[in-house]
């Protein structure tokens, strides 16, 4: 077991530099030059803007930049946003915020979808059955920011039920609304996994061998149907972290979260190459622990699964 | 609606709350209205400020809006854009090159430094040193030893004379310096700044009428809390206990926290809600003229649009614009169409100058042009205009270029660029091979500020290099005018040039567009888009 994770640590090195080489490559690439942006309209003269530039080691060639910021990143120095602040310190403050926020979507996609998954699945065909299909599809088919816009003004503006942006701090109860647009997302691909699962989990022989035992349904649906049914699910949800990042992004805009995706976007726009690389890489970093705790977390569900030695 | 009314009531309540605190702390004094409405808060949309908050590094309205509210430079603008001394007690010239500047005595920084002509000096040397790249460096140009060649430290055109009193020597006459002495650049900094202008810029202190709450009110991505500075005694003392600036990433969210009732002032309405705002704030939303110009350019280098044939060409397609249609249908009326090089909020502002004809939409005209134009050499090609993509600016292009295509029967069409950092740098390294969007917000309410920067030779921001001799002389001749109005005549001569060559072609002004909730009252917009906070009340 420690020998597997070991591996898998070391595997996620390689992925880490390539990952990070390819984002400072592209964010390098992005034409137009943020030092110029600065000024808006208005013609810099070229005395300062070079200033500027060797300030931000703009006027180096890429590989250098790049090496500046990887020699950074070990020594712990994440380097400096355009408005002075440390990244570090903008990372520390942003992301315990969309780490609730995607936890929040998270518990919310998975209770609603695996709870709808089971019941179509246990009753397929039935009048529930299609239903669920129906909204599924409605919710996959509709953009993010049309759901998050519906539901401000609906929820928000119109019944006041939910504060239409997030408040300071970004309490809980701030965070429901958008975290329910983010889960809509993910809980329908979630409901229709969990329903073919269950589906295909009813058939197989030791579901019937339990029935034949005589075990009561109510303990045959969530220990040998449901536990048996969730793998594809679990893993389908590393894999939808990446999904939340990127919705996160638009929904944080929405609602004002001060979070990784606002700042990150923020970041885009305004050309701040530091802030942008090193919000990705801790991106990287997140959904590489991600996919590892996952491949972890299978042996739980299903002991067959053995790590090789 | 019902919504709306609940969240007054839930502020109604909380602003209760705060009386029944007040009331306890001061122990129920006498004006209980008074001091319960001197206390509120006002919270209103702001974005992440770019940069440090140094006076001389902020050039963009999220950090302005900051900057303008916790110093107080020597005059400030009133709503009409008039300057009224603030820190200065008078500002005397006579031949509009050497100024004598006396500043109040017995102000003071908020950690209890006095404000001195020391202040302003050092300020003003640091934001003018090459080797500091402050990105407001070029207002200081026009003071005497500024150079972009070399590091100068302390400018030989500023002089301390006592402890209130500086003079300023300018390289040249300059009339309407006085009138830029309320911008954000020239603001004083205490001697605590220097010391380390890395943390002063996370914890400004300034000499305005608000200060920042505590240190570190500076809450990033999120907000900034800004309180009375009881010691402010100028003409913009706050009618209200301090302000909220809550940093959006949007203007749809900004709007819909005004619709919640979690926002009392927005100075920006999204795109989505231009049309329907002023029926969802009846009687609190203003659509006003402000201080920005929009405009394209075509630079003489391209071809077809050099000497004669250009300027016939450039006049064709001018008169060719269906300005106020555009206005009307695409911009749901928040831009007004233009009648010169500036803005009506601008002293000076002419709708009938001579030669102002060449805005109006004139098929005829334009087609009679674009021929005699032809007569010199053929027209070929397609006539585009650039545009960044990020910035809302195509449904325009396409009404223009429709307008030109339909008119003058050419191909016309928009360049879309992806983003602005990418038109931007291909007009700065002038590679742009189209005519392309351009436009001018003013830093500070005088005609001058809309021309010289933009169309005197060689000027900073001249992006179609243009070159007239005649404009050049006029403009410096208004500049050497001491009297406002006779330097305004001047500059009113020099657009009458400019209408005949057309460095850039007039479209339209941008109006300010703004709402505010029921809980506030006295919301006013400045000259510059920005309300002034400082008249706000906020009921109970």
């Amino acid at each position: 077991m420690a020998g597997y994770i070991v591996r898998r640590i070391l595997q996620a090195v390689p992925v880490f530099l390539g990952t990070t080489f390819l984002i400072y490559f592209m964010v390098f690439a992005m034409p137009g030059d943020p030092i110029i942006a600065l000024f808006g309209d208005k013609t810099p003269n070229p005395a300062v803007v070079a200033q500027l530039r060797e300030r931000y080691h703009l006027d180096q060639p890429f590989i250098v930049q790049y090496f500046i910021f990887l020699g950074g990143i070990f020594r712990g120095d994440l380097g400096v946003s355009f408005s002075g602040q440390p990244v570090a310190e903008i990372l520390a403050k942003t992301f315990p915020v969309t780490l609730r926020l995607a936890a929040l979507a998270i518990f919310f996609e998975m209770v609603a979808g695996i709870t709808v998954g089971l019941i179509s699945g246990l009753r397929k065909g039935k009048l529930f059955d299609s239903s669920a299909l129906l909204v599924s599809l409605v919710l996959i088919s509709l953009p993010i920011f049309v759901i998050a816009f519906v539901f401000q003004l609906v929820f928000g503006v119109q019944l006041g039920w939910f504060r239409t942006t997030v408040g300071f701090g970004a309490p809980i109860q701030d965070l429901i609304m958008p975290a329910l647009v983010l889960a809509t997302i993910s809980f329908a691909q979630i409901s229709r996994l969990t329903r073919s699962s269950v589906i295909d989990t009813s058939g197989q022989d030791f579901v019937r061998t339990a029935a034949s035992k005589g075990l009561s349904r109510r303990r045959i649906v969530p220990v040998h149907i449901l536990r048996n049914s969730l793998i594809p699910v679990v893993t389908y949800l590393a894999v939808d972290f990446g999904t939340l990042m990127v919705g996160a992004t638009i929904t944080e805009g929405i609602f004002n979260v001060p979070g990784v995706g606002r700042t990150l976007y923020q970041a885009i726009i305004r050309g701040e190459g530091p802030t942008v690389v090193s919000f990705v890489t801790v991106m990287v970093l997140i959904y590489l622990v991600v996919n590892i705790l996952v491949d972890l977390f299978y042996a739980v569900l299903d002991p067959r699964i053995r790590y090789a030695k | 609606m019902r919504t709306r009314r609940i969240g007054v009531a839930a502020i109604a309540l909380a602003a209760a709350g705060a009386l029944a605190l007040s009331g306890c702390s001061t122990g129920g004094g006498s004006g209980e209205a008074t001091s319960s409405a001197s206390s509120a808060i006002i919270t209103t949309n702001g974005s992440e400020p770019q940069n440090p908050l140094i006076p001389t590094n902020t050039n963009e309205t999220g950090g302005g809006k900051v900057t303008d509210s916790i110093f107080a430079g020597l005059v400030y603008y009133d709503a009409k854009g008039k300057p009224v001394n603030d820190m200065a007690e008078s500002i005397k010239t006579d031949d509009a090159q050497n100024y004598t500047i006396k500043i109040k005595s017995g102000e003071k920084f908020t950690n209890g430094e006095p404000v001195t002509a020391d202040s302003f000096v050092k300020a003003w040397n640091y934001g003018a040193a090459l080797d500091n790249a402050q990105l407001n460096s070029y207002f200081f140009e026009g003071i005497k030893g500024f150079s972009y060649d070399e590091n100068v430290a302390e400018l030989p055109g500023l002089k301390v004379v006592d402890k209130t009193t500086f003079t300023v020597e300018l390289s040249q006459p300059e009339s309407d310096f006085p009138l830029r002495l309320g911008y954000t650049a020239f603001m004083p900094l205490p001697e605590a700044a220097f010391k380390d202008l890395k943390a002063f810029g996370e914890n400004p202190i300034g000499n305005g009428p608000y200060k920042l709450a505590s240190k570190g009110a500076w809450e990033h991505n999120v907000k900034i809390s800004l309180v009375k500075n009881k010691d402010y005694k100028g003409g913009r003392t706050p009618k209200n206990g301090g302000l909220d600036i809550i940093f959006y990433a949007s203007q749809d969210a900004s709007y819909a926290d005004l619709q919640g009732g979690n926002l009392d002032v927005v100075d920006q309405i999204p795109e989505s809600a231009l049309g329907t705002y002023q029926k969802d704030f009846p009687d609190h939303s203003v659509n006003q003229a402000s201080a920005i110009f929009q405009s394209f350019t075509i630079p003489a280098r391209l071809p077809h649009f050099g000497g004669e044939e250009g300027n016939l060409r450039r006049q064709a397609i001018s008169e060719a614009i269906n300005r106020s249609e555009i206005t009307d249908k695409i911009f749901s009326g928040t831009r007004t169409p233009a009648h010169d090089f500036t803005s009506p909020v601008i002293d000076g502002y002419s709708e009938d100058l001579k030669g102002s004809d060449v805005l109006k939409y004139n098929e005829s005209n334009a087609k009679k042009l674009w021929a005699q134009a032809d007569a010199i050499s053929p027209w070929s090609g397609t006539f585009q205009i650039a545009y960044n993509a990020d910035g809302g600016h195509q449904g325009w292009v396409d009404a223009v270029t429709n307008n030109i295509k339909n008119v003058l029967g050419i191909d016309a069409s928009g360049a879309p660029f992806p983003t602005f950092k990418q038109v931007r740098d291909q007009i700065t390294n002038r590679t742009i091979q189209t005519a392309f969007r351009t436009g001018w917000q003013a830093d500070y309410p005088a005609l001058y500020n809309f021309l010289g920067p933009i169309y005197g030779t060689g000027a900073g921001s001249n992006d179609g290099d243009y070159s007239n001799p005649d404009v050049d002389k006029l403009l410096k001749e208004g500049l050497a005018e001491t009297d406002t109005a006779a330097a305004n005549k001047k500059f009113q001569d020099a657009q009458v040039i400019l209408f005949k060559d057309l460095p850039a072609i007039p479209l339209w002004y941008s109006t300010v567009n703004g709402a505010w909730g029921d809980q506030v009252q006295n919301v006013q917009f400045g000259w510059n888009s920005v309300p002034l906070y400082y008249n706000i009340t906020k009921a109970e």
